[in-house]
């Protein structure tokens, strides 16, 4: 909300600077996001009158005036289409000096000579408005300076509210929080019952209660809305952020800053037949204030006359009923619509109005009278008329209930963790405008006024104590718990272990967005459906990820289009996947790997990654976390069918490990070969405790072959047969060569291993290693066709 | 016995003029192995008489220890001159760059959290996890916010259906370890978090760790020290701190934290607003099935990313989700 100082001051006047009141309020939770002046930097520039204009000889544009306002009259040229005789105006004397250090100097304009400027309100800083000189009232007076006159010596403060403080959305609630920081009486002006001078009414029907509970109108016959608006009271609103339209909506304006309370005024031709507060019916259409038509839910609370509506109750007026400068009589309104009920409906109409802001979160409920004389005065100040009786039509029990808090000080003491003194508390309370009951030995009863519907509980109040007594104030002590000590699962590995086995492997972490583009997705992981967002913030991010791949991929491109050819990327985080009709929030860590495996160096380092490469990095991750993984030949859409590993442990899927499908990277736009992996961190993180077993102390027998097998015959497979036919106490089976070539023949290959053997308890002798070898030649011959390379 | 004389000096000579390992050695065993011709002079002591033969011995010996010596002392100096050739040799450029794998780092938003983590974990918080798709119960429900509430217009919420969205805060993790377990708490929850917003200063999703802390007898005063404490050893300065009454639907007395951040011109402080904090509300004890008289707890809230960028000088926040290799580079 933005409002001028100077009018904060009428209500209001402590003795600090603009600084210290902005700081103040600030730290009172009344956010200031920052204050401005309300008009440029000038001097110089006095109130002139415009005595004579004569055309200028040389020029159709341009008039030749004689201005008084300085010391004597002048010879002015100016050329705005509004300038006649009479007019006052802002009158820049030679000397002044304008906004943007512009110096008026005696100037000659097409031959004639030119002693000052006529200005307008842009020259002035004081809006964005060209439309020629800015006009001052008649008995505006002649050589005043514009400054005193205007009260330019003011700033616009610009405070944060949050939501919670809807009583701070006026004059007066700033004020009252002024008032009780600074230990000040806060004076309004003097709000009387203006008397009716005449018997008609407009009919007031409510039949939806529980969302305006209550409804006050009033009707001001022959007014004159043909007339300007004052411009102190133009240039209120214009210091708070609201340009001036016509009187009536300009009062309504002014009441809805000063007080609080939205008002709207109709023009009374177009209510045919009396006001009917209801709920809207379906497909009944409106037209608003604003040009725009739109159709009306069920949901929506609407000001009705008989035949249809004419407002969205408390967020804007419909086009047909509002005021014009015709208007004869006027239809005031002025309603406690109940919070709730207006939640989110101008939004639901793409409105945000200053109305409907205040009434989501909470006018005063006992306002709308106040308010209602407030405005009937103003109005017949300006526009005259005469005044109706006030209709009201309020249904007790819908408005919000007396609030009374209990209030315990040990309470306060706790939660805030000081003792603060039971007379400092009342005071406060008091100050704030609660009615404060002594009642309890431990504490009070609390009376909250209607216009602080943020206050509910004790805790509120707690708040409100410790918000004025200064968060500042209050002590720093060091929380007090139990030292228990947590137990930490040995065999499960924390996170931050994998990431630092992978940072300390050349790999960089990445983090990528949770949702991917669905194209994107759909090359790399076609098998899952993907999650869509129903509000993307585009639509290359609509769809949850159902692999890492998508981003990472992505950042491959990104860094490969901005000359870094080597890329060792990782990331963790969630994958999302729908399974039968729930949603799986899966952990993740993955990896992308293009170009060298190591960085270019002098010798060799140019080589790529390959498989093998990263499928060591994962043996080497499995021995840290102590598990055993399976690497299988898989199918996987997005990897190259011939390089492509499913993981599993114990039979349960763990991930994949392959290079990316060439089809696939040729759509994504990368280069060279791309190496991914993608596992499942719950399937991996526990591991086990290290349990011992004693050291052989009896030699290791070595024994190695070759042999000679199919293409399709997987190591895998070998292993399998070697481990079923060496015996317990084979160690390990290594594979040393492995080659194709033509003399092995077509679809052959040469695999060369070392088989190890190691006795617990004694040594082996020379005739057992030569049966178990021999035994596992068999097995090779006869189990895969393997035959011996001689 | 002047024969004995010539070899010695003939032996010396060969010695000296050995060039080799080898040739020395065969000198060794033609001057002093058994059939040497030095050691063969031994045989003439049997010509001698007894009184002759030990001064005549003695001689001999000290032939061949004369003889041996220089051999000994020639050999040293060709192991010398050998290992010196081969050091020489094998002289590498030290100054080449070495070889092998280098190394990565860790993303500037995890290790800002693993700091973050590691401070906390030292006061016995625990780190808690929790989903990210999230329904609206948890999110704001049970969190003292709505559906009506004016506070759900602070959070841009990105929706699958009306009642579940991705989370717009680390609070429903909270929510849900109170639940799931019995107080007292001390926690913290690490995570993504998104809300529907991209401009200069705001990413649709970005991180924050949001910590609790429920006791019997817990206090604001405790919540201060607590954040206090936090930002100066992240910072690791003694930087000014304050707070600020604010307004968060979940915690009740409110505040939002400002860190001293540099002067103003006129040498005033310059704040910076850091984080959010408070009493935790007794609604939303109440949603866990705590009882507000009995426990009471505090509560804080950062953004990962903003700490981050004020660490390490950061200037764009768009940059943590680029993955700009030669940015991520520079936080190895």
């Amino acid at each position: 909300m933005k409002f001028s100082e100077q009018w904060l001051r009428e209500w209001v006047n402590p003795a600090i600077d603009t600084q210290a009141l902005v700081d103040q309020i600030t730290m009172a939770g009344l956010e200031v996001d920052g204050f401005e002046s309300v008009a440029g930097r000038f001097t110089g520039v006095v109130i002139g009158e415009v005595r004579t204009v004569a055309p200028h000889p040389d020029a159709d544009k341009l008039r030749v005036c004689q201005v008084a306002g300085g010391d004597e009259v002048v010879q002015v040229v100016c050329g705005a289409p509004n300038v006649r005789e009479g007019l006052k105006v802002p009158f820049a004397m030679v000397g002044a000096v304008l906004p943007g250090d512009f110096k008026i100097k005696k100037a000659k304009l097409r031959g004639q000579p030119s002693h000052g400027m006529l200005c307008s309100e842009s020259e002035l800083g004081l809006s964005e408005s060209h439309d020629g000189l800015m006009e001052l009232p008649d008995d505006a007076p002649v050589g005043q300076s514009i400054t005193e006159y205007l009260g330019l010596d003011d700033v616009t403060i610009d405070v944060d509210l949050t939501p919670n403080r809807a009583d701070c959305l006026s004059i007066r609630g700033i004020a009252r929080e002024v008032g009780v920081l600074n230990s000040l009486l806060v004076e309004g002006p003097a709000i009387e019952p203006v008397a009716a001078s005449h018997q008609e009414q407009v009919a007031v029907t409510v039949s939806a209660p529980e969302g305006c509970p209550r409804y006050l109108a009033r009707i001001l016959k022959n007014v004159d809305l043909s007339v300007d608006t004052p411009l102190w009271m133009q240039e209120k609103l214009r210091r708070s952020g609201i340009r001036s339209i016509d009187p009536a909506v300009d009062v309504t304006n002014y009441v809805m800053l000063e007080l609080g309370q939205p008002m709207h005024a109709f023009d009374r031709e177009e209510i045919i037949g009396g006001i009917v507060v209801r709920m809207a019916e379906a497909g009944e259409k409106l037209v608003l204030l604003d040009g725009q038509e739109v159709e009306l839910t069920p949901d929506t609370l609407v000001i009705a006359d008989r035949q249809k509506p004419i407002a969205i109750a408390g967020v804007m007026g419909g086009e047909h009923s509002g005021v014009n400068d015709k208007t004869r009589d006027l239809v005031l309104e002025s309603a406690f619509f109940e919070p709730i009920t207006l939640a989110g409906k101008a939004r639901h109409y793409g409105l945000h109005t200053d109305a409907s802001h205040r009434f989501e979160r909470g006018v005063d409920h006992q306002l709308a009278r106040t308010a209602m004389e407030r405005a009937t005065a103003l109005l017949m100040e300006i526009v005259g008329g005469e005044p109706g009786e006030i209709v009201e039509v309020t249904h007790d029990e819908e408005l919000p209930e007396d609030r009374v808090i209990d209030l315990r000080h040990q309470r306060v003491t706790d939660v805030l963790g000081l003792a603060i003194d039971r007379t400092e508390i009342e005071e406060i309370l008091t100050r704030l405008g609660l009615h404060v009951d002594k009642l309890l030995k431990e504490g009070w009863q609390v009376h909250v006024p209607s216009f602080r519907p943020d206050l509910a509980i004790e805790e509120d109040l707690i708040e409100e104590i410790g918000r004025i007594f200064g968060y500042n104030n209050l002590p720093v002590t060091e929380p007090v718990a139990p030292m228990g000590l947590r137990p930490v699962a040995e065999a499960t590995r924390p996170l931050s272990a994998i990431q630092r086995y992978f940072v300390d492997r050349g790999y960089q972490e990445a983090i990528t967005y949770s949702f991917v583009d669905p194209k994107t997705q759909a090359l790399v992981d076609p098998d899952h459906e993907g999650i869509e967002l129903a509000n993307p913030i585009s639509a290359d991010l609509s769809i949850m990820r159902t692999s890492l791949w998508s981003g990472l991929l992505k950042t491959v491109a990104y860094n490969q289009n901005r000359q870094q050819p080597r890329v060792r990327l990782f990331e963790s985080g969630l994958r999302f996947i729908r399974r039968d009709g729930e949603i799986e929030q899966q952990p993740m860590l993955s990896g992308v790997i293009a170009g060298p495996q190591v960085p270019e160096n002098w010798t060799n380092g140019r080589r790529e990654a390959d498989f093998f490469d990263v499928k060591g990095e994962l043996e080497g991750l499995f021995q840290l976390l102590g598990i055993e993984v399976q690497f299988e030949r898989g199918a996987h859409p997005a990897l190259h069918p011939g390089q492509c590993a499913r993981l599993t442990r114990d039979g349960a899927f763990v991930g994949w490990l392959g290079s990316l499908h060439p089809q696939v990277q040729k759509n994504l736009e990368l280069n060279g070969t791309i190496l991914m992996f993608e596992l499942s961190l719950n399937s991996i993180v526990t591991g086990y405790v290290p349990n011992f077993k004693d050291v052989s102390k009896f030699p290791e027998v070595r024994r190695d072959l070759a042999i000679i097998i199919g293409n399709d015959t997987a190591f895998a497979d070998v292993e399998r047969v070697v481990k079923q036919t060496a015996g317990e106490h084979m160690t390990a089976l290594r594979a040393f060569d492995v080659y194709e070539g033509e003399s092995l023949g077509e679809g052959n290959r040469s695999l060369a291993l070392s088989l190890f053997w190691q006795h617990p308890e004694r040594t082996l002798n020379e005739e057992e290693v030569h049966t178990l070898f021999n035994g596992v030649i068999d097995a090779l011959k006869e189990e895969l066709g393997a035959t011996l390379r001689s | 016995m002047e024969n004995l004389e010539q070899l010695v000096q003939d032996g010396l000579a060969a010695v000296e003029q050995a060039d080799s390992l080898q040739a020395l050695d065969q000198i060794r065993v033609e001057y002093l192995g058994k059939k040497g011709v030095i050691t063969q002079q031994a045989k003439t002591l049997g010509k001698l008489s007894a009184e002759e033969r030990p001064a005549a011995g003695q001689k001999i010996n000290e032939a061949k220890g004369q003889v041996e010596q220089a051999i000994n002392a020639r050999r040293s100096g060709l192991e010398q001159a050998a290992l010196d050739a081969r050091l020489a040799s094998e002289s590498i450029d030290v100054t080449l760059p070495g070889r092998g794998q280098d190394l990565g780092g860790l993303h500037p938003v995890t290790r800002t959290l693993q700091r973050i983590e590691q401070f906390f974990a030292q006061a016995g918080y625990s780190v808690e996890q929790g989903p990210e798709i999230e329904d609206d119960y948890h999110n704001f429900e049970a969190l003292n916010i709505p559906g009506h509430h004016p506070a759900r217009a602070m959070h841009d919420t990105f929706y699958f259906n009306p009642g579940t969205l991705l989370r717009t805060h680390t609070s429903p993790v909270q929510v849900r370890t109170m639940e799931a377990s019995e107080p007292p708490y001390r926690m913290i929850c690490p995570g993504r978090v998104y809300r529907c917003d991209s401009d200069m200063t705001h990413t649709p999703m970005f991180h924050q760790v949001e910590g609790l802390l429920v006791e019997k007898n817990v206090s604001f005063a405790d919540l201060k020290s607590t954040v206090e404490e936090f930002l100066r050893v992240f910072f690791e300065r003694d930087l000014a701190v304050r707070f600020r009454p604010s307004y968060f639907p979940f915690t009740e007395p409110s505040a939002e934290v400002d860190i001293e951040w540099g002067r103003e011109e006129d040498g005033s402080i310059k704040w910076l607003e850091v984080m959010g904090c408070g009493m935790v509300h007794p609604k939303v004890f109440s949603y866990c099935g705590i009882d507000p008289e009995e426990y009471r707890g505090f509560a804080f809230g950062m953004g990962v990313e903003r700490l981050a960028m004020l660490r390490y000088g950061v200037k764009d926040l768009r940059m943590f989700f680029e993955n700009d290799l030669r940015f991520l580079r520079q936080f190895r």
